[in-house]
């Protein structure tokens, strides 16, 4: 698993990324009330908003990390937007990219930088 | 940055885990066990709230009717006839009937006991010393601290250590001792507060306030509450936040706050205007005013917040109004807001549009409150 400095999760299996926010992220959040997922098929570019999400406090985005397709999004948060504060690092995460160039996940931070930028 | 100020109460903020945020030029804390869990437990049960950045002032007069006459020149409240023990709801009027700030005041015997709001005080302060006739007296009371117990078990939790506020009905107020393990804390409790509910607010010796809220909080039920949930349970409950839904800009009337315009002091009344902006306010009570908040209630789950624009239409023409606060309810379970619109888009059941991250989303105009309260008449 891989970490950007915008406290987002990157699970990469073959061409496929998997993202979400960190436990870290959703704790500072507070509250998650609504999320708007971005539509499959979307083609997105690193640093795109992705997805809106709003908790008590306020609104932020999640950035796209990579340039790629959406090729799958997370349906349940939309009914259930708690389990972005129940289950953040798992069942919470958010879209998956399509990417056909991997060579920028190496840039991101691996668990240990991570935690050592959160400290 | 200059140095935050602090409440007597900071080393308990910390020590209960509140996450501490800059607010009115306070350390303040915004959450504690989370705005949603902290909103509902005040609505089921009781919230405690440090709200010692609120200004307190004590004005004493020669006599009450001195006194009651020299703050309704600042105020188009009746305080004359504010009887000893009560409280209202006050408004501090600018030259132009626009909005200085709002405002508690009490009275206590002879004189008034004011509660304005933190980012206003100094300038509230320096006002009424200025303007105020010689012979008022104004301290501020640095030297207590101000916290709010408030939910439908705020008097079964505070009657243990003061059996006389099972007596007091909705603003009243009095002075009484807190009984606090082995000491007597003289304190002054209203029955109001800034959330809905039943509760209470009380005026605590700074350094007995610790002690106070950590007997508070081993009460069953009694969970501490930040600034989030505040605002949370003001919202649902219709109540305006200075700064925001009331301003210098907005006149008492668009803010639907004629209520607290007593008929003394209205068109005809025994003291008719004497306030500042009274030409202007008594010509809004009279002919009404061209827009008017509401309440808002947006379609699905996005909350629309301070700022969103408001169309009477899905697409094209001009903005006929704004969001002046805005966020999500817990307690409705869905998003709320208030707004300014023109009077003939103010009637509840009118559908408007908000204009969200460039989408127009369908709202309602709602009647205020969105939660109904719940005082002890």
């Amino acid at each position: 698993m891989k970490f950007t400095e915008e406290h987002e999760w990157l699970l990469a299996e073959d061409d496929v990324v998997t993202v979400g926010i960190t436990s870290f992220a959703a704790e500072q959040l507070g509250d998650v009330v609504f999320v708007e997922l971005p539509e499959v098929g979307t083609e997105v570019t690193k640093d795109d908003e992705a997805v809106v999400i709003e908790s008590v406090k306020a609104a932020s985005d999640i950035l796209a990390p990579l340039d790629g397709e959406i090729v799958e999004v997370n349906e349940a948060l939309t009914d259930n937007p708690s389990m972005v504060n129940e289950d953040p690092q798992g069942d919470a995460w958010f879209f998956k990219i399509k990417v056909s160039d991997m060579s920028p996940m190496d840039d991101y931070m691996d668990e240990a930088a991570y935690a050592k930028f959160i400290e | 940055m200059t140095e935050q100020k602090i409440t007597p109460l900071k080393t308990l903020h910390r020590e209960l885990g509140g996450r501490m945020v800059p607010f009115a030029g306070y350390d303040m804390p915004v959450q504690f066990a989370g705005i949603m869990a902290e909103h509902k437990a005040t609505r089921e049960a009781a919230g405690l709230f440090d709200v010692s950045h609120m200004g307190q002032v004590l004005l004493k007069g020669a006599d009450w009717a001195t006194l009651a006459a020299a703050f309704e020149r600042l105020v188009p409240m009746d305080v004359l006839g504010l009887k000893d023990g009560r409280q209202r709801y006050g408004l501090l009027t600018s030259d132009d009937g626009g909005i200085r700030d709002d405002l508690m005041f009490a009275r206590m015997g002879d004189d008034l006991f004011v509660v304005v709001n933190a980012a206003c005080k100094d300038d509230d302060i320096a006002y009424m010393r200025s303007d105020l006739p010689d012979g008022i007296e104004l301290t501020e009371l640095t030297d207590r601290a101000l916290i709010a117990l408030q939910g439908p078990k705020a008097e079964a939790a505070l009657a243990p250590l003061c059996p006389a506020v099972r007596d007091m009905s909705f603003m009243d107020v009095i002075a009484a001792d807190l009984s606090v393990d082995a000491d007597m804390v003289p304190v002054w409790i209203s029955r109001s507060g800034y959330t809905g509910e039943d509760g209470f607010e009380m005026s605590v010796p700074a350094d007995k306030a610790e002690a106070v809220a950590r007997k508070l909080l081993a009460v069953e039920g009694v969970e501490p509450i930040g600034l989030g949930a505040r605002d949370s349970l003001r919202l649902e409950a219709g109540l305006c936040l200075y700064g925001h839904d009331i301003d210098l800009g907005t006149s008492p009337v668009e803010a639907g706050l004629i209520w607290a315009i007593q008929k003394a002091r209205r068109p005809g009344g025994a003291r008719e205007g004497g306030f500042p902006g009274a030409e202007n306010v008594l010509r809004d009570i009279a002919d009404g005013a061209k827009i008017k908040r509401v309440g808002l209630k947006p379609e699905g789950r996005a909350p629309m917040r301070e700022g969103v624009e408001l169309f009477a239409d899905p697409e094209g023409g001009e903005p006929l109004g704004a969001i002046t606060s805005g966020g999500f309810g817990p307690t409705v379970g869905g998003p709320v807001a208030m707004g300014y619109v023109p009077l003939d888009k103010a009637v509840p059941g009118t559908n408007l549009y908000g204009e969200l991250r460039g989408k127009r989303q369908p709202v309602t105009v709602t009647a205020l409150p969105f939660v109904s309260p719940n005082f002890k008449r």
